[in-house]
């Protein structure tokens, strides 16, 4: 049978979809993913992603083991207590193994990695710590809300006011940790808003007070067209293991300084970066009617070999269809894409299409 | 639950067609269709004069979530399409067998719908899924 969050009976009740996600029953939509999707640009809305693997690493070498494991450098996260990281955590190869945030709270630190890479992370975790002093340990025991969008933080301060305070204070790409609860200023929308972590048993409670504020219930097929619009990569679509994060869009995630930090898969991303980064991530923009579908193959005018839709949907925020795609790194200003049947151009842009409810495109 | 109408004829690629008191035929996605696509995004319907096959392939109809062939139950000349879906695509989703109809075609054999599926044979199709 499927893992069910604490929040199962909760979605059912309200009516969810339901679909099997990674061996969970996820909600996809509570009725219609594009209404959902506009409450989190317009107002807030509420994502139950407790099916995400929350990993707390502590320990006397707990820094040194993070540093060696990830890309991005943990040492940046020394200056300021509870602050966040994207980074990606690669093979030997430099392909990605995932994508995760890590969090310095005092002298440990908490990632939250993917729900679908969970057993290859935990156990790639462990491998790598050997000869490490410390401690990994999965929080099985703990939920996971996200709520977006531009009024996510007064409605959350409005059910919790004993946090309110701090909740306002709190600064972008930041968390605080008080009692058993987390507060994270991060997101996968293009929003302003938290992700929540707490005890299992006190998660109904607070959707129930959020419901009650007026914070609408939003299903994994929005979270797929927000994070899409902001330009978010989906592990297992722009990354895996046979992708390096200079072929998908995440150079900036990778700490080159100190140049004598060995972290896993610098040798191989030297010598990518030294050879020549062949492919790029870009986003696409179709500008007639149709929807761009991940698969689809990309054809660059001028080059030999052609690239692929990693990601494409329809864009409820700019009424046409977006996508992300691998392509050769000489692309130009356009491309063409097979659809169905037919060949379409496309606009060849930046992959991040709408922030804080504003179009850049 | 999805709704099925008795005045209808399904094909088990969930288009329904109902006979109008005219002998036309009006054509559209089944209520079992727009919830499993969820909200539609774009119609492309056949343009009116066109001639469409029973069986075959008469236009698309896109989701957020995935693109679908609509095929035709009947034969014959389209005659209307329902111009309303490229502003309110939505309405296939809240309102399939009604304002959400996507053509209608003058049929040339209005026996072809003899070999499609009543409500409760089209029910049994996708209860088996």
């Amino acid at each position: 049978m499927a893992q069910r969050t604490e929040l199962y009976d909760q979605h059912r009740a309200l009516g969810a979809k339901l679909v099997d996600f990674s061996g969970w029953d996820m909600p996809l939509h509570y009725g219609s993913q594009l209404h959902e999707h506009r409450v989190v640009r317009g107002s807030a809305g509420m994502f139950d992603v407790s099916h995400m693997t929350i990993v707390d690493v502590s320990g006397l070498e707990a820094e040194a083991y993070l540093r060696y494991l990830l890309a991005n450098d943990v040492a940046k996260l020394d200056a300021v207590e509870g602050k966040a990281l994207y980074t990606a955590m690669l093979n030997e190869s430099g392909g990605v193994i995932d994508d995760l945030i890590v969090y310095r709270l005092g002298d440990w630190y908490r990632t939250v990695v993917n729900c679908a890479t969970r057993e290859r992370d935990l156990e790639w975790m462990q491998r790598q710590a050997t000869g490490f002093n410390v401690t990994i340990a999965e929080r099985k025991e703990l939920s996971m809300l996200a709520v977006q969008g531009p009024e996510a933080i007064d409605k959350v301060s409005q059910v919790l006011p004993r946090f309110a305070t701090q909740l306002h204070e709190l600064k972008n790409f930041q968390a605080i940790q008080k009692d058993d609860w987390f507060f994270s200023r991060t997101g996968y929308t293009g929003e302003d808003g938290l992700e929540i972590i707490m005890p299992d048993g006190e998660v109904v409670q607070f959707w129930q007070g959020l419901l009650e504020a007026g914070v609408e219930p939003c299903g994994l097929g929005a979270r797929d067209t927000l994070r899409l619009e902001a330009g978010m990569n989906l592990y297992g679509h722009e990354m895996d293991e046979s992708v390096s994060p200079l072929a998908a869009n995440m150079g900036w995630t990778i700490a080159w300084e100190p140049a004598d930090r060995d972290f896993i898969g610098r040798g191989a991303l030297e010598a990518e970066k030294a050879r020549g980064v062949e492919w790029r991530l870009v986003g696409l923009v179709l500008q007639e009617r149709g929807v761009l579908r991940s698969h689809q193959t990309v054809h660059v005018p001028g080059s030999d070999r052609s690239g692929e839709i990693t990601s494409g949907t329809f864009s409820p925020t700019l009424g046409l269809s977006i996508a992300m795609a691998r392509v050769p790194a000489d692309v130009g200003e356009r491309c063409l894409v097979d659809m169905r049947n037919k060949q379409v151009e496309v606009d060849v842009v930046k992959p991040c299409f709408v922030r804080h409810g504003k179009k850049l495109i | 639950m999805s709704e099925f109408r008795s005045d209808l004829k399904y094909l088990p690629s969930h288009e329904w067609a109902r006979v109008e008191s005219d002998g036309t035929v009006t054509i559209g996605i089944s209520d079992y269709a727009q919830e499993s696509l969820g909200d539609v995004v774009y119609v492309e319907t056949p343009e009116v004069g066109t001639e469409v096959t029973a069986g075959e392939e008469a236009g698309v109809v896109e989701s957020v979530k995935a693109a679908s062939d609509i095929f035709s139950p009947v034969s014959g000349e389209v005659i209307a399409v329902n111009e309303a879906l490229e502003e309110a695509p939505e309405t296939v989703n809240s309102s399939p067998y009604d304002d959400g109809w996507f053509f209608k075609v003058k049929p040339s054999d209005l026996s072809e719908l003899d070999d499609a599926l009543d409500a409760d044979g089209y029910r049994e199709t996708i209860e088996e899924d």
